[in-house]
C-alpha cells in the first residue's frame, strides 16, 4: 500500500506537469480552435532558459538570494522570455492566417514548432544538458511514513497553486467569463466590448509562462533535458487536453493528474517499457467512446 | 436638426454576394424605427454592420458627428450602441447572472451601477432573478430572449439594435416582447428592430423601411407603410398568410 500510495504521488507529480502545459493547449484552443503544436516548445525553451540562469547564476548571487530565491529568479526569467516569444509566434505565425481556415494554421503551428526546436538546438546545442545537482537540494522528507523529497513536495505545492489561480481567474473574475464567452462565440463577445486582442494576448502570455515554469520544473526534477523533449510532454499533455475535454480548463488540469498518475500506476505494476503505449491507449479509447472527453460539454444549443 | 445614428449610402459584400447596396437610413433620438424585409434581405447584415461586426465596402455610418466606419465592435458598445444578435446568442455555459455581467462588460470597473442595472433588468423580466445562477442554456427560448435583451441593456446604450426578438417564440411571449420594447424605449432608448413579423414591428415603430435584396425599396412612416400597397401585399398580407398556414 506504501509504494502505491508512493506511486501516485510520484504519478501527480508528472501529471501536473502534464496539466500545466494541457492548459496552454487548452487555452489557445478554445479561443482560436488552433493546435498550438509550437507550445511543447515553449516548454522546452522555458527549461533552457532556466538552465541557463541557473548555470550561470554566480556564488554572489545564490548567497544573496539563496538557492531557493534564484530558482524563482529563473523561473521568473523563463515565463517572461518565453511569454514574448509566445506573442511573437502569435504575430508571427498565426495572425497573418486566422482567417485562412484551420489547415493552413496547423501546418503554421508544426512550423513554429520546429523553427522553435532548431533554434534551441543551435543555441544550446544538440545534447543533453543537465540541471545543476549541487545547486538543487534534494533533501528527503517522511510525511505521514511516507517517502517525498523537498523538491517533489515543492513542486505539487506550486503546481496546484498555479492551477486554483488560473481556475479562480477563468471561473470566478468577469475578465474569465469574457474568455469563455469568447471561446463560445466570438462575433457576441464582439458585442459585448470585449476586445478580442486582448483575450489572444492574454493566452498568448500565460499559456507560454505556464509552459516555461512547468519547463524549469521539470529541469529541477530530472536534471536531465533535452531539445526534442517538447514533443514528447506536448503530446502527453495534448493527450491530457483530449482526455479532460479540450478547450476546457479544469478538464485539462484534470485530464493531467489522472493521465500521470495512470502513467505511473501502469509503469510500475505493468511493463515500465510500455508507459507510453497505455497513454496513447487511453487517448485511442477516449476518442472512440468519450470523443468530448470526460469535462467537456456535450454540444448543445438552443436554435 | 442633426441625425443621432445616419447611414449613408452603404455598400457590403460577402465575397462576391452584394449583401447591402447603397443602404442610406437615420434614427433620430428616441426612435423606434424598424427595418422589415424576406430571409436574406440583408437585415441582419445590416444590423452587423453598424456594430462593426462586417465592414462596409463603401459608404458611412455616424453616431452624431462621429464616423465609426472603422471603429471595432468593442468600440462601438462603448459609444452607446448595443446589438442584441438574431437567434439571441446566450452564453450557454455560462450563468444567466455571467450573462448580464458581459453584458457590462464596457463598464466592468463601476460595479455600483452595474449592480443597480441589473436590478433594474431584473425588475424588467423577473424570471432572469429567481434563476440568475443557473446556466443560461437551461432557459427556454423566450426566457432566452429576455436574457439577450437584458443583456444588451446593461451597457445602459443610447440605440438598441434588436435583431428579430419575435423569432420562433409563442404568441403570448411575442406580445410581452413588444410589450418590453415599448418600455426600452420610453425610458428613453431609440431602437433599430428588424422582425419579420411586421404587423407587430409597426404597430410599435415610429418609422420603417423595407429592404429588398439588399436595397431599401419603400421607407416612411408606420401609418404609411401600413397603409402601403405593397407593404400590405408582401409583409401584411403574408404574414397573415404565414399565421394562417401555421
Ligand atoms: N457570412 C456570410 N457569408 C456569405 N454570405 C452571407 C453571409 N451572411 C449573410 N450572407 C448572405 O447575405 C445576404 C443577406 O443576409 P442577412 O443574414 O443579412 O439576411 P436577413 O435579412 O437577416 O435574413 P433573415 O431574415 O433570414 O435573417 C443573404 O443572401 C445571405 O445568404
Ligand atoms: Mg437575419
Amino acid at each position: 500500500m506504501q509504494v502505491v500510495i508512493e506511486q501516485i504521488i510520484n504519478g501527480l507529480t508528472i501529471g501536473s506537469f502534464y496539466a500545466l502545459i494541457a492548459l496552454g493547449y487548452s487555452m489557445v484552443y478554445g479561443i482560436l480552435k488552433l493546435i498550438n503544436f509550437a507550445h511543447g516548445d515553449f516548454f522546452t525553451l522555458g527549461s533552457y532558459v532556466g538552465y541557463t540562469v541557473l548555470v550561470f547564476a554566480s556564488a554572489a548571487l545564490t548567497a544573496y538570494f539563496g538557492i531557493w530565491g534564484m530558482i524563482a529568479i529563473a523561473m521568473l526569467v523563463a515565463a517572461i522570455s518565453v511569454a514574448l516569444v509566445g506573442l511573437i509566434v502569435e504575430r508571427m505565425a498565426y495572425r497573418p492566417i486566422y482567417a485562412s481556415g484551420r489547415l493552413p494554421a496547423v501546418v503554421s503551428a508544426l512550423g513554429a514548432s520546429i523553427v522553435i526546436q532548431n533554434s534551441i538546438m543551435i543555441i544550446w546545442g544538440p545534447r543533453y544538458q543537465a540541471y545543476p545537482a549541487a545547486l538543487i537540494p534534494n533533501i528527503p522528507l517522511q510525511i505521514l511514513g511516507f517517502n517525498i523529497s523537498l523538491l517533489q513536495l515543492l513542486i505539487l505545492v506550486m503546481s496546484f497553486i498555479l492551477m486554483l489561480s488560473l481556475y479562480y481567474v477563468i471561473q470566478k473574475t468577469t475578465f474569465g467569463a469574457a474568455i469563455r464567452a469568447t471561446a463560445l462565440d466570438r462575433d457576441t463577445a464582439a458585442l459585448m466590448g470585449i476586445n478580442f486582442n486582448k483575450v489572444i494576448l492574454f493566452i498568448f502570455i500565460l499559456g507560454p509562462a505556464l509552459g516555461a515554469i512547468t519547463g524549469v520544473m521539470v529541469g529541477m526534477y530530472y536534471r536531465q533535458i533535452s531539445f526534442t523533449m517538447g514533443w514528447n510532454y506536448g503530446l502527453k499533455a495534448f493527450t491530457a487536453t483530449i482526455l479532460g475535454g479540450i478547450g476546457n480548463l479544469p478538464g485539462a488540469m484534470l485530464g493531467g493528474l489522472i493521465l500521470g498518475t495512470l502513467e505511473m500506476l501502469g509503469g510500475a505494476y505493468i511493463s515500465s517499457a510500455w508507459k507510453d503505449v497505455f497513454v496513447f491507449l487511453i487517448l485511442i479509447l477516449v476518442l472512440i467512446f468519450r470523443p468530448t472527453g470526460i469535462l467537456g460539454e456535450k454540444i448543445a444549443e438552443k436554435v | 436638426m442633426k441625425k443621432f445614428l445616419h447611414i449613408e449610402n452603404i455598400y457590403v459584400s460577402y465575397g462576391s454576394i452584394d449583401a447591402l447596396k447603397s443602404v442610406s437610413l437615420h434614427i433620430e433620438e428616441g426612435e423606434v424605427v424598424t427595418v422589415l424585409g424576406a430571409n436574406g434581405a440583408g437585415k441582419s447584415t445590416l444590423l452587423r454592420c453598424i456594430s462593426g461586426l462586417v465592414p462596409l465596402r463603401q459608404g458611412d455610418i455616424f453616431l452624431l458627428d462621429k464616423s465609426l466606419k472603422d471603429s471595432p465592435p468593442h468600440d462601438i458598445v462603448q459609444n452607446g450602441i448595443s446589438h442584441s444578435p438574431e437567434g439571441r446568442k446566450v452564453f450557454a455555459t455560462l450563468t444567466i447572472e455571467e450573462n448580464l455581467n458581459l453584458g457590462a462588460y464596457v463598464r466592468r470597473k463601476h460595479t455600483r451601477e452595474i449592480q443597480q442595472a441589473k436590478e433594474h433588468i431584473f425588475d424588467l423580466f423577473p424570471i432572469l432573478k429567481k434563476r440568475r445562477r443557473q446556466l443560461a442554456g437551461t432557459l427556454s427560448g423566450g426566457e432566452q430572449q429576455m436574457l439577450a435583451m437584458g443583456r444588451a441593456l446593461m451597457s445602459n446604450p443610447r440605440i438598441l439594435l434588436l435583431d428579430e426578438p419575435s423569432l420562433g417564440l409563442s404568441p403570448l411571449i411575442v406580445k410581452h416582447v413588444f410589450e418590453i420594447i415599448r418600455e426600452i424605449n420610453s425610458q428613453g432608448v431609440s431602437i433599430l428592430l428588424v422582425e419579420q413579423n411586421a404587423r407587430k414591428a409597426l404597430g410599435v415603430a415610429n418609422r420603417g423601411y423595407v429592404l429588398e435584396t439588399g436595397k431599401i425599396s419603400i421607407s416612411g412612416t408606420s401609418t404609411e407603410l401600413k397603409s402601403n400597397q405593397k407593404v400590405q401585399e408582401a409583409y401584411l398580407g403574408g404574414s397573415a398568410l404565414k399565421k394562417h398556414q401555421l
